[in-house]
C-alpha cells in the first residue's frame, strides 16, 4: 500500500536515491576512472620528485602527496556530480519532471550536495585505498579528515549546482570546470607546501579558500600544517555558507529553470 | 482544499517575455474556470498561448500578472499542494537515460512523496500496454512506448487533473485511439482532464467545453456543443483536380485536392453547384454535413470573433 510523505523535505529521499544510482549507475566513469588518474598522478609526480623535494622533516613527498590527490578528488567529483547532472538535465528537458514536482528548494539543495558528497567521498576513498600500497600513511587527526572531507566536497557539491543552474550549453560548463575549479584545486597545495612559493604567491594561494581545505585535510594524516586547522575550518566553513546561500537562493527564485 | 473551488481557475493571468528586441506578451488577461470532471479543451495556433498557460499552471513559468489555482492552491503561494493535485504529460519526448521505465515511475512518485507505489505502478503499466517494458531502459523504447511512459508518470500520483500538452503530435493512428480512450476513461473515473491539441477532431470528440486562444487573449470559450452550433450550419465537401471558379475561392477552404464551402441554406448549395457546372468542374465524393470545430476554429482565428471581454470569460 503506498504511503504519502508531506513537507518540505519530501521528495528529498527520492532526489537523492536517483541522484546517487545515477552516477553509481556508470561507477566505471564516475569513480574508477578518477581514481585512476589520481594513481597516475602519483606514479608520475611522486617517482620525478620524491628525491627533490622536502616538504615536512618526517614525511616523504610520496607520502606528502596522497592527502593532496585524494582530497583533490574529493573536490573534483563532487562538484561534477552535481553540475553534470544538472547540465544534462536541462540540455535533454528531463529536469521538467522535477520542476512540476513538489520539491522545495531545499529538498533539491539537500539531495543534490547530498549526492556530490556520497560521489566525492566515495571516490577519495577509492584514491585512498589503491595510494595506501604506495606509501606509509598515519592519521594524527582523524577529525580533521572527516571534517574537511565533508565541508569541502559539500562546497564543491554548492558549487557544482550553482555551475549547472548557469550554464546552459556544454562548452560554458567546461569553462567553469576548466578556468576556475582546475586552476583552484592544482594552486591549492595538492603538489607541494605553499610556504615554499615566492611571498606573491603565497599571498595569492592564502586567498584560495581550496588551500585551506587541502593544508586542513592534510593535518589530519601527518598533525602538521602550514597554517592553524581552527583558520582553516573558519575559511572553508564560511566559504560553505556562502555558497550554499547562494545556491539555495537560485534554486528559490528558480534561476534560469523556471522562466 | 476550499469547497466547491474549481479544478482549475486561471484569473486575469498575464505573461510578458522580456528580450533584446522588446516585450512579447504571451498571455493578455487570460481568465476561465475548469469544473472538477470536466474534460477542457485549450486551442489556438502555434504561438497563440497555450504551452505558456500550461507552463504557468504545471510552474515552470511564472506569470507577470493575475492567478493560478488548482482546487484552491495557488500555484506560486502553495505550490507544493497545487503540484500534487496535477499530472503533466509535457509535448516533447523526454526520458532519463539512466532509467528503465519502473525505475523512473518509482523515482517520480518518489518526487510526490507517494512511496510503496508498485501496486498501481503495475496497474499503469498494464493499462498502457507496457507490462512487458517495465525494466527496459527508457533508451530503449519506440517513441510511441516513450510516450506512453509519460502519461504513466503523470499519473503515477494518482492527481485529480491531468493536463497533455498535444499527447498526440507525432503519433500514430493506433496509439492515438488507444490514448484517446484512456484518457477518457480517466475523465469517466472522475479525473479532470485539460488537453491542448492540434488535432481538432479530437478535441471535438473528447472536449466538452473548449477555449480558444489567440495572440494571447481568449477568443472563444463556450460548451463544444453550442460553438459547433453558432457557426454557419452547413459546409459542402468534395473533391477537385481542376482549380475552383473565382467566384467561390473567397468562401472556399482546399487542402489539396479537398474543398470545403461553407453555405447557410439548401439555396446557396444549389447555386455553388450550378458555379461549378457552369465552370465544367466535376466535384466527386460530394458531401453535404454540419460544420466541424475545424471550420469554427478558422472562422475564429481568422478574425471574425474579437477577444471576450474579461466578465464574459470569467463567467
Amino acid at each position: 500500500m503506498s504511503v504519502v510523505a508531506t513537507g518540505p523535505l519530501a521528495g528529498t529521499r527520492t532526489l537523492l536515491y536517483k541522484e546517487v544510482l545515477r552516477f553509481w549507475k556508470v561507477s566505471f566513469q564516475t569513480v574508477a576512472a578518477p581514481v585512476l588518474t589520481a594513481m597516475l598522478y602519483l606514479l608520475i609526480f611522486g617517482h620525478v620528485l620524491s628525491d627533490r623535494v622536502k616538504v615536512f622533516d618526517d614525511v616523504g613527498y610520496t607520502s606528502f602527496l596522497i592527502p593532496g590527490l585524494v582530497m583533490m578528488s574529493v573536490l573534483q567529483n563532487a562538484f561534477a556530480n552535481s553540475s553534470s547532472s544538472l547540465i544534462q538535465s536541462k540540455i535533454t528537458g528531463n529536469l521538467v519532471f522535477l520542476l512540476v514536482a513538489p520539491l522545495s528548494h531545499w529538498a533539491w539543495f539537500v539531495a543534490y550536495v547530498g549526492a556530490a558528497v556520497v560521489r566525492g567521498l566515495a571516490v577519495g576513498l577509492g584514491v585512498l585505498v589503491v595510494t595506501l600500497w604506495f606509501a606509509p600513511l598515519r592519521a594524527s587527526e582523524p577529525w580533521w579528515i572527516v571534517v574537511f572531507a565533508l565541508l569541502g566536497a559539500g562546497m564543491l557539491g554548492s558549487l557544482g549546482l550553482i555551475a549547472g543552474l548557469w550554464a546552459e550549453k556544454f562548452d560554458q560548463m567546461a569553462a567553469f570546470q576548466n578556468f576556475i575549479i582546475m586552476p583552484m584545486t592544482f594552486l591549492s597545495g595538492v603538489f607541494y607546501s605553499v610556504h615554499s612559493l615566492p611571498p606573491f604567491w603565497l599571498g595569492v594561494s592564502h586567498l584560495n579558500p581550496f588551500f585551506y581545505m587541502i593544508d586542513g585535510f592534510r593535518r589530519g594524516f601527518f598533525g602538521v600544517s602550514d597554517v592553524s586547522p581552527w583558520i582553516s575550518l573558519a575559511v572553508v566553513g564560511s566559504s560553505f555558507v556562502v555558497v550554499a546561500g547562494i545556491s539555495l537562493r537560485l534554486l528559490r527564485i528558480g534561476y534560469k529553470i523556471r522562466h | 482544499m476550499p469547497v466547491n473551488s474549481p479544478a482549475i481557475s486561471f484569473q486575469d493571468v498575464s505573461k510578458t517575455y522580456h528580450g533584446p528586441r522588446g516585450d512579447v506578451h504571451a498571455l493578455d488577461h487570460v481568465g476561465f474556470d475548469i469544473e472538477p470532471g470536466e474534460f477542457f479543451g485549450l486551442l489556438g495556433p502555434n504561438g497563440a498561448g497555450k504551452t505558456t498557460l500550461i507552463s504557468i499552471l504545471a510552474g515552470l513559468a511564472r506569470a507577470t500578472g493575475g492567478q493560478v489555482t488548482v482546487h484552491g492552491h495557488d500555484v506560486v503561494t502553495d505550490y507544493a499542494a497545487a503540484r500534487r493535485s496535477l499530472g503533466i504529460v509535457p509535448q516533447e519526448l523526454v526520458f532519463d537515460p539512466f532509467f528503465s521505465v519502473r525505475e523512473a515511475l518509482r523515482i517520480q512518485s518518489g518526487y510526490f512523496g507517494v512511496h510503496d507505489n508498485d501496486a498501481w505502478i503495475d496497474e499503469l503499466l498494464a493499462n498502457l500496454g507496457l507490462a512487458d517494458k517495465a525494466d527496459a531502459n527508457m533508451r530503449q523504447l519506440s517513441g510511441g512506448m516513450k510516450r506512453r511512459v509519460l502519461v504513466a508518470q503523470a499519473l503515477v500520483h494518482r492527481p485529480p487533473v491531468i493536463v497533455l500538452d498535444e499527447p498526440t503530435a507525432g503519433v500514430d493512428v493506433e496509439l492515438r485511439q488507444t490514448l484517446w480512450q484512456f484518457v477518457a476513461r480517466l475523465n469517466r473515473q472522475g479525473h479532470t482532464v485539460l488537453l491542448t491539441t492540434h488535432y481538432l477532431e479530437e478535441a471535438e470528440a473528447l472536449c466538452g467545453r473548449i477555449a480558444m486562444l489567440k495572440q494571447g487573449r481568449v477568443v472563444a470559450l463556450d460548451r463544444t456543443s453550442a460553438l459547433l452550433a453558432g457557426t454557419a450550419s452547413t459546409m459542402m465537401r468534395f473533391k477537385m483536380d481542376t482549380p475552383l471558379p473565382a467566384q467561390l475561392v473567397p468562401r472556399s477552404r482546399v487542402t489539396g485536392r479537398i474543398v470545403q464551402i461553407k453555405a447557410h441554406d439548401a439555396k446557396e448549395v444549389e447555386k455553388v453547384l450550378a458555379a461549378l457546372h457552369a465552370a465544367g468542374c466535376v466535384p466527386e465524393d460530394l458531401e453535404i454535413g454540419r460544420a466541424d470545430l475545424e471550420n469554427v476554429f478558422l472562422e475564429i482565428m481568422q478574425g471574425e470573433s474579437r477577444p471576450l471581454p474579461l466578465k464574459a470569460v470569467t463567467a
